[in-house]
């Protein structure tokens, strides 16, 4: 059992634990994520790793709920467990295989929208703890669901937070920020990280590629086990057929197509949609209203 | 001679919209009859044709006197696994197959007799008696499926403090994630059998991913474990590479089964979704598609296997393929998918297919199958399962320094001791030789216990 030390509501539907996983605390590294299982009949939930205290043998996780089984775990408290919690998964970032000469050799953005701000955070904190100061633009629809500025305000970087609708920051989706910094302050970035929903890593591969910045995003699919057994998280990358757990879960943003990815992210809708109305409306919701596809 | 005495199964009509396990096995009685039909060989060639070389001539005599508790500790001194044994194990090609009694008319029913020992001892709490003198040394096990378990039995058999890490949340491997619970029940059979193996003092860690979670290294410098056996199974899915395959309805039978067995999705009362067609095509002819299959007829599903070669080449057991045609699933051999078709949304609609034929065997004497020019055409379909098999799993050797992999990716050994490329570690099973059967993983987890054992001797 894996307890639940802290929780805290950053913003709607996006909710911060701290997880007691001391294995995993100690071997994880940015860029990797775990796995979550609530209890014995709950589904294995992906998740990014967005901190992780090796010493207190603690991760940080941040959940968006989407789902049923998201909104169960949202509604568990501290003092609660989690029955499996297994990593790290995947591979860590690329930049923590440089050297500090090579990384200092870098002009990095980095891109977080939404709940892809989390997995943002070690990798700036650990750029910020050799010294190394970077960028970051942190994007999210409104006010409400913009998470952790507050975090990365105390490290080492500049941060542009956006919204969509303008109640935050500037106005506009992280292309118009990232447009901004490149064309009118006319900052020569050689590295962009991109973390967030498909369709904003797209827009963002499509200005990168265009400026000529390496971009690298990192792939949420859907998986089961995690560790390259099912398949369920193949995607193409240029014309490679590649695993997001254990190839990934970053990769060469531009050489991947996000319009299928995109298509399969969302293979599981009716059923999860369904799931969650069942848990929403218990034994009301009967189907074949035709409301909800179920 | 008296004939072979038939086995019970659950009516195919009443089990194809069901998962409980199709085969009844033998009752006492006709346990006990069908072993009054063993000749005894002097030179017992069904031994042989065992991978674990069970003495079953001998515990198929106590069977007859109806001393059962000496039929599963004769079995025992072989095997950790009989129930599960019993029930997957393809006799028909190994011990069966050697069965004197087979030259004239049917071999004896040794796999049945095996299940009816062991579950009969399950159920009548007969437990294994042994005499274990401990030593202080810790051995470390990759992986809780067939292989890793019948090392840990071995190797606790032997002494040793035995360490179990499995990656998933459950145990068991394959005989959890892959295997259906009609041939396989997790409950009544697998869950038992790994209790077991715990008795003998076996400690099981889910949830650790070796090479991840924490590595071979550390194991053994900072953990104290003295030799690891690596056992971490079956890796990747194949495709086809074929245009149009990632569609949405496009699973790995991996994934599917993994969805079905493991997380139990087909059941309301489990939140994993599983996506099941109206019809399905799975794509390949091995006892995996087979199983994936007869899940998804389960479901609900008209079921089409699609094979590029014969029925002959079938490489499923014959029990599997006789049990998926009783049921109804359809078989279109002789044929291979060239293409997916999905419609505006991404959502598979059909398999483009070509005719085959057989041409000049292959290296391994299989007759190579042709496509037949112009015979393209569409099987409409709304889900496809592609069972083709696994490569090896990249993830341990990837992140341990040492371990060298041979051009398949599977790990270098010594056939003999199975030591891989590091001294104290082990390989056996599927990551050892790719993807094969429980009896052989099985086979190589005993060899590895005698192989860590002399290792840890003579240090």
């Amino acid at each position: 059992m894996f307890k639940i030390i802290k929780k805290s509501v950053l913003g709607d539907k996006l909710v911060l634990f701290d997880v007691e996983a001391e294995k995993i605390a100690q071997s994880c590294l940015p860029g990797q994520f775990l796995i979550v299982k609530i209890d014995e009949k709950g589904e294995r939930i992906p998740l990014t790793i967005c901190d992780y205290d090796s010493k207190k043998g603690i991760v940080t996780i941040v959940v968006q709920e989407i789902g049923a089984s998201t909104k169960k775990i949202n509604s568990l408290k501290e003092g609660d467990c989690f029955q499996d919690v297994v990593g790290p998964l995947g591979n860590p970032s690329d930049l923590i295989e440089l050297n500090d000469s090579e990384l200092k050799s870098k002009n990095i953005v980095f891109i977080g929208g939404g709940v892809g701000v989390a997995p943002v955070y070690p990798q700036v904190k650990y750029l910020s703890e050799k010294g190394i100061k970077c960028d970051v633009i942190l994007g999210a629809r409104n006010k409400d669901m913009l998470i952790l500025e507050d975090w990365f305000k105390k490290l080492n970087c500049n941060v542009y937070s956006c919204t969509d609708d303008a109640s935050y920051g500037l106005k506009g989706p992280v292309t118009n920020v990232l447009k901004m910094l490149v064309e009118e302050k006319n900052i020569k970035y050689n590295h962009c990280v991109a973390i967030g929903p498909a369709i904003m890593m797209k827009f963002v591969c499509i200005m990168t590629k265009d400026y000529n910045i390496p971009t690298i995003v990192s792939m949420n699919s859907i998986m089961v086990d995690g560790t390259g057994m099912c398949g369920a998280c193949r995607l193409m990358v240029g014309n490679e057929l590649k695993f997001a757990c254990i190839d990934g879960p970053e990769f060469d943003g531009h050489k991947i197509n996000f319009d299928e990815v995109m298509k399969r992210q969302a293979q599981y809708k009716d059923e999860e949609g369904r799931a969650l109305l069942k848990l929403i409306e218990g034994d009301t919701h009967h189907g074949g209203c035709g409301v909800c596809g179920g | 001679m008296a004939n072979r005495v038939k086995v019970r199964e659950q009516d195919p009509k009443v089990r194809a919209k069901n998962f409980d396990e199709v085969c009844y096995g033998y009752n006492e009685e006709e346990a006990v009859l069908e072993a009054t039909r063993c000749l005894h060989c002097k030179n017992p060639k069904c031994v042989e044709g065992c991978p674990v070389h069970i003495n079953i001539p001998q515990f198929i005599e106590h069977l007859k006197h109806k001393e059962y508790d000496k039929a599963i500790e004769t079995i025992h001194l072989s095997s950790s696994l009989p129930a599960i044994c019993g029930r997957v194990c393809p006799q028909e090609t190994q011990c069966e197959s050697k069965c004197v009694l087979g030259i004239k008319g049917e071999p004896i029913s040794i796999g049945k007799l095996e299940r009816f020992t062991a579950d009969y001892a399950r159920e009548n709490n007969i437990s294994e008696k042994v005499d274990i003198h401990t030593n202080s040394k810790k051995v470390a096990i990759v992986g809780s499926g067939p292989a890793g378990l019948s090392c840990a039995t071995d190797l606790a058999k032997l002494g040793y403090n035995v360490t179990v890490f499995e990656a998933l949340h459950e145990t068991g491997g394959v005989l959890t994630y892959g295997i259906p619970e009609f041939r396989l029940p997790k409950e009544k059979v697998v869950k038992p059998e790994v209790e077991n193996v715990k008795k003998l003092g076996v400690k099981i860690e889910t949830n650790v991913i070796i090479g991840k979670t924490i590595s071979i290294e550390d194991l053994m410098h900072k953990e104290g474990f003295e030799a690891v056996f690596i056992a971490s199974g079956a890796g990747l899915p194949m495709f086809m590479k074929i245009p149009g395959e990632n569609s949405n309805g496009v699973f790995s039978a991996n994934e599917f089964l993994t969805r079905a067995n493991l997380m139990k999705g087909y059941r309301d009362d489990y939140d994993t979704p599983i996506k099941v067609g109206k019809k399905v095509i799975v794509v390949g002819g091995g006892n995996v598609a087979m199983d994936a299959a007869r899940t998804a007829l389960r479901l609900g599903a008209e079921t089409h296997i699609v094979y590029r070669r014969s029925e002959k080449e079938l490489p499923a057991r014959a029990e599997e393929v006789h049990h998926a045609k009783e049921e109804g699933i359809i078989f279109d051999v002789l044929c291979n998918p060239i293409e997916i078709i999905a419609d505006e949304n991404d959502n598979v609609k059909a398999v483009k297919v070509i005719n085959m034929e057989l041409g000049e065997p292959d290296d391994n004497g299989r007759r190579r199958p042709v496509e037949v020019k112009g015979s393209e055409h569409n099987i409409e379909c709304d889900m496809v399962i592609m069972a083709l098999g696994t490569t090896p799993n990249p993830m341990l050797p990837k992140n341990t320094k040492g371990l060298n992999v041979n051009s398949k990716g599977c790990i270098e050994h010594n056939d003999e001791t199975t030591a891989t490329s590091i001294e104290g570690v082990f390989v056996g099973g599927d990551a050892a030789i790719g993807a094969a059967t429980v009896i052989l993983a099985m086979g190589a987890g005993k060899k590895a216990a005698i192989g860590i054992d002399n290792y840890l001797k003579n240090k």
